[in-house]
């Protein structure tokens, strides 16, 4: 026996609202991100990440209380993601009781504000999330590109390197987001997932593309994650988190049961 | 006109952040009675009746913010008097020296070293481990404990860290987990526990330690 995998509902946080977008796009609403969070936390959820998909700076008052009443009332641990660009943004989570912070694009622009907020922080609390899409062509050896802004800009970096120098930079974890997958339901790209997983030392958490239950048992088995992630078939009532641990024990793999 | 007693719980703000969900975690299970002060001021330390030491971030950060705010003395008065209990980076700085950070000096309070699982950190069956570990262990309940009081033996606690306790006085270990190797995650010596993982994201057994320091006189 030893450490559990573990599996992390995602909120993605519209305007206050609990959504969830196919590719980024079709927004649904799935509820208010307390109460969402709760019902995780009752189910045995084993960590709740919150992403802010707007991330205007206005909203950003709104995000900081919505973490600090999640907090409140949820005793696992929370990353919260979204528009995180300098060490205030981050300071500001942490306070309002986030326990780690996502880094996406602003790593893709500036790569020395995940080794300054590694630095400040803590490796233990800085994510870096990836967005990458398969690049290379059908007969080509793999490849995956980063993207930006919703899967919408190729930035010409490669994702498994891209993953190796964020951890060398300070990540201490790594949150990868396959494009191609994200809301599609047909599971996720296990390829990027274990090459990533296999090419850096600290945790892997796959995300995108999770339709059902076996998904995510591959996620860890064929992708080597050590968490997974999944927004829409928790939301929507199609599978309970219970369900789904009780599925990935059944297959073998180490999981906190209640 | 009775006076109700409070008893206070003094959660040390030492600058490194994130005491919302220590403070709000100890909040949850307290009673009416029990107030909790996240405080960077020694003269609250010194007249709570329990103190929690959390800690979060690199140690020599850590221990340089317990010194430059004058906050050492206060703890170690706590640690001589009161229920007293660390969390996380907080079990640490307890020890006599950590090798984060090129090596620093604690506050050696319980003897042995803090080290570094390392980068090609292995499972017992030559697999590779990641470093932090981070995620929900199951942990060996070295001796019966108050603290322990309430949560079944092997129960799953959160951990994240790179660094790990190696104690030279094995009658302090409290508790154990298995990451590759056995190590220590809770020292415990008369009035003072300490454990490496966070209670306060560690869900309902979690809460039933820190409610169980709440109810705690300090007595092995």
């Amino acid at each position: 026996m030893g450490l559990a995998k573990r599996i992390i509902p995602c909120l993605d946080v519209d305007n206050g609202r609990v959504v969830k977008g196919v590719q980024f796009v079709d927004i649904r609403d799935a509820g208010d991100p307390v109460e969402v969070a709760k019902r995780y936390d009752e189910q045995g959820a084993d960590e709740i990440t919150f992403l802010d998909i707007t991330a205007s700076s206005d909203d950003r008052e709104t995000t900081v209380h919505m973490v600090e009443a999640i907090a409140a009332q949820v005793f696992i641990p929370l990353t919260v993601g979204g528009g995180i660009r300098t060490c205030e943004d981050i300071r500001r989570m942490l306070n309002a009781g986030a326990d780690k912070v996502g880094i996406n694009t602003a790593a893709v622009f500036n790569p020395e504000f995940v080794r300054e907020a590694a630095q400040r922080f803590g490796s233990q609390c800085i994510v870096v999330a990836i967005d990458a899409k398969k690049v290379s062509a059908e007969g080509e050896p793999d490849k995956w590109e980063i993207f930006t802004h919703g899967g919408r800009k190729p930035t010409g970096l490669d994702a498994v390197e891209w993953a190796k120098k964020m951890v060398d930079y300070g990540a201490g974890e790594i949150l990868l987001t396959s494009m191609d997958r994200d809301g599609t339901k047909n599971g996720f790209d296990l390829g990027v997932t274990r090459a990533i997983s296999e090419a850096v030392h600290v945790p892997v958490i796959a995300s995108g593309g999770v339709g059902n239950l076996d998904h995510l048992v591959d996620g860890v088995t064929e992708g080597k994650a050590d968490a997974v992630l999944a927004a829409s078939i928790f939301h929507f009532g199609e599978y309970s988190i219970q369900q789904a641990k009780q599925r990935m024990a059944d297959a073998g793999i180490e999981m906190r049961l209640p | 006109m009775s006076q109700v007693h409070t008893s206070t719980i003094a959660v040390i703000d030492y600058g490194m952040g994130n005491l919302h969900s220590v403070a709000k975690a100890l909040e949850h299970v307290a009673d009416e009675h029990t107030q909790v002060i996240v405080t960077s001021d020694p003269a609250v330390i010194d007249a709570a009746d329990r103190v929690l030491l959390p800690g979060v971030g690199a140690i020599r950060d850590c221990i340089g913010e317990m010194y430059s705010t004058g906050l050492v003395p206060s703890i170690q008065k706590a640690m001589r008097e009161k229920p007293f209990l660390a969390i996380c980076v907080g079990i640490q700085s307890l020890m006599s020296h950590s090798e984060e950070n090129g090596g620093v000096d604690c506050l050696n309070h319980f003897q042995g070293n803090a080290l570094f699982f390392g980068n090609d950190h292995k499972d017992h069956d030559g697999s590779k481990l990641k470093v932090p570990h981070m995620g929900w262990n199951q942990v060996k309940q070295s001796i019966s404990h108050p603290l322990w009081q309430g949560i079944p033996d092997h129960a799953r606690f959160y951990f994240v860290h790179s660094y790990y306790v190696v104690p030279s006085n094995q009658n302090e270990v409290a508790g154990t987990c298995d990451y590759g190797l056995e190590f220590c995650v809770a020292l415990a010596r008369d009035n003072v526990f300490a454990v490496q993982f966070h209670p306060e994201k560690s869900h309902k057994d979690g809460l039933q330690l820190y409610k169980n320091f709440i109810h705690w006189d300090g007595k092995p």
